[in-house]
């Protein structure tokens, strides 16, 4: 159950910031497989939030990676170890600090972002752990979201953002322009950038132009500047 | 228990108990901690499974204070099942069709290995206190001498619980080229001070009773079961949790109707503790309970490595190339899951490859004996994974005794 996954949230899930994620093993959603698109075979993998361990599933037999998570939910953490997965019960909040500068190839954070305390903190982390991090994160410029709040005067709730404001664990909204501009002030480079529209078609690579309102959720590749 | 025995045994260790003994620091004695040496001495051990054509399937279990080697055995002085028969045999998470399983009584032990019970060679009589005090380095020492006894370069995994997950703890930090995975269960990398504490009340227990004879109750035909069997009745409340005590006992009363306004065992949970520490003292030595409390004491991984645990999990510059899976239980106070995780992060700080999971029980420490499927399920998919990488694919069956 990601933040994101909220078809039918229950306190427990909803509660869960880095619950299992939906999806099985070789055959995960469309976000997901353009993040391991990202993932040069072989290298060393951190998947924070890693969820049921679809991803990490993925990219270890699928590429060949030396893969590890670390998750939030102790359900999520059981189902991974118990298929062989190298993943440890965790928050990311306080448990990146530990790790070494450099220690993996590529650190990914998938929908988990937004519902982080300290999200520059957490981006930070990423970098320095990882020689590239992988982001992917909800547009709250999308249209129909921006359109929900105009007409209806209400905080959106879409197909993706199912929860009610009371209940929801993603705290920490933010538009492909505002995190373009974090990234910046963090001196943090984009190398690559893939936004999605509402049935996971790439609708732009790169990350400007109309990206920001046709863009549902953005996956990008970043580094260190 | 079917199990066909490697060829490397040693043909002379035909004995009326179950396993093996073997004579080892034959040619040099095993230099201890303290400086003193220990050698030639003896290690009773037991063997389950066959080991593999190029020995790469040798799964070596670590024991914890009160146990022995006696995993899938009927226990010769109690005659219970084995120990750890829940996680341990054909089919389960250890698979004796797969791997081949080693158990070795640790030094300073009673069931079989040198301890202070045993004759000393040079005086002719018990070492009592004479013997040298052991630690689980030492432990860990001894066990590497019988791996290599029976010619196992690389273990494919090392497991153990409470004392048994110190042990693989510092198997993985002494040898780590020659531990492929390893599995600390409800262990800690070194011993609390409560912990301390409360062995020490079990040590005073044994040394206050007047039948201890100063450590020589075996020369003088005594045996300080008074004293033995209060330290094991408070550690085994340790072992507990308040809420499986609660489960279990309440405040029922023991076959009666009414307080006896005396000191009887009115209570269902005093004669429990009453009897835990009546027939323990048939199988244990209480000299040997002394030293192995000791031994769990001074326990502190970190200290030799710059009080900077990470640094302890360091090899040639790098991780340590062991993977590693830590365990603990929710309701365990004994060894709680902050110290699993105190490890987990030194392993994190070293990028170490390290999968970490608290199982939800109210069993308390003793949970990793316990029917506890969870677990059970952590450890098989643990176990495959690292089969998987170590090459070790096909399940093997036994062939037939």
């Amino acid at each position: 159950m990601s933040p994101l996954d909220a078809d039918s949230p229950s306190p427990d899930t909803a509660s869960g910031r880095t619950g299992p994620r939906s999806g099985r093993s070789r055959d995960i959603r469309i976000d997901l497989r353009l993040i391991a698109d990202m993932v040069e075979p072989g290298s060393r993998v951190l998947d924070i939030g890693c969820g049921d361990g679809a991803l990490l599933d993925y990219l270890t037999h699928g590429k060949g990676v030396d893969g590890r998570g670390i998750e939030l939910s102790m359900e999520g953490v059981h189902r991974c170890v118990k298929q062989g997965l190298s993943v440890i019960q965790g928050d990311a909040e306080t448990d990146l600090k530990d790790y070494p500068a450099g220690a993996f190839d590529y650190v990914i954070l998938s929908q988990t972002l937004q519902a982080m305390r300290d999200p520059r903190a957490v981006l930070d982390h990423l970098v320095r752990i990882g020689r590239y991090a992988i982001v992917s994160f909800p547009n709250f410029g999308y249209w129909r979201i921006r359109l929900q709040l105009l007409l209806t005067g209400r905080m959106p709730v879409t197909e993706r953002l199912g929860y009610q404001w009371w209940e929801t664990p993603n705290i920490h909204f933010c538009t492909i322009t505002d995190f373009v501009e974090l990234c910046r002030d963090m001196g943090i480079r984009i190398e690559r950038s893939m936004i999605l529209n509402r049935v996971d078609r790439i609708t732009g690579r790169g990350h400007g132009g109309l990206t920001n309102l046709m863009g549902e959720q953005g996956v990008f590749l970043l580094r260190r500047g | 228990m079917p199990a066909s025995k490697p060829s490397v045994v040693d043909p002379a260790d035909a004995d009326n108990q179950p396993g093996h003994r073997v004579r080892l620091g034959v040619e040099r004695p095993m230099r201890l901690d303290s400086g003193l040496e220990l050698g030639p001495f003896t290690v009773a051990y037991q063997t389950y499974g066959t080991l593999n054509a190029d020995r790469s399937n040798a799964v070596l279990i670590c024991h914890a204070l009160t146990g022995d080697h006696y995993v899938l055995d009927r226990h010769p002085v109690t005659g219970k099942p084995g120990w750890w028969e829940m996680l341990v045999g054909p089919g389960r998470p250890v698979d004796t069709d797969r791997y081949f399983v080693i158990c070795s009584n640790v030094i300073g032990g009673c069931m079989g290995s040198t301890g202070p019970r045993e004759i000393d060679p040079a005086t002719g009589k018990p070492y009592g206190l004479s013997f040298p005090v052991i630690t689980i380095a030492d432990m860990v020492r001894a066990q590497k001498l019988l791996v290599e006894h029976l010619g196992i370069e690389q273990l494919f995994c090392v497991i153990g619980g409470s004392m048994g997950g110190m042990q693989v703890l510092q198997w993985a930090v002494s040898y780590p080229e020659s531990v492929f995975c390893a599995v600390p269960i409800a262990a800690a990398p070194r011993h609390s001070a409560q912990n301390i504490a409360f062995h020490e009340v079990g040590r005073q227990a044994i040394m206050a009773d007047p039948d201890w004879c100063g450590g020589d109750y075996l020369l003088a035909g005594t045996r300080p079961h008074r004293g033995l069997a209060v330290a094991r009745m408070a550690a085994h409340i340790t072992y507990l949790s308040e809420a499986a005590l609660h489960r279990k006992f309440g405040r029922t009363l023991q076959n009666r109707a009414q307080l006896s306004y005396g000191f009887d065992a009115d209570f269902q949970v005093e004669s429990y503790l009453r009897h835990q520490g009546i027939s323990f003292v048939e199988r244990f030595d209480a000299n040997s309970y002394l030293y192995i409390t000791r031994a769990m004491d001074y326990f502190d991984l970190a200290a030799d490595h710059g009080d900077v645990l990470a640094n302890a999990f360091r090899h040639r510059g790098k991780a340590t190339p062991v993977r590693f899976c830590l365990v603990s239980f929710s309701s365990d106070w004994l060894f709680p899951t902050t110290e699993s995780r105190s490890v987990v992060h030194a392993l994190n700080a070293v990028a170490a490859n390290v999968s970490f999971v608290e199982i939800e029980t109210d069993k308390g420490h003793d949970a990793f004996l316990l029917d506890e499927p969870e677990f059970h399920q952590v450890i098989h998919g643990f176990l495959e994974g690292c089969a998987e990488h170590r090459g070790l694919t096909a399940r093997r069956r036994a062939p037939a005794a």
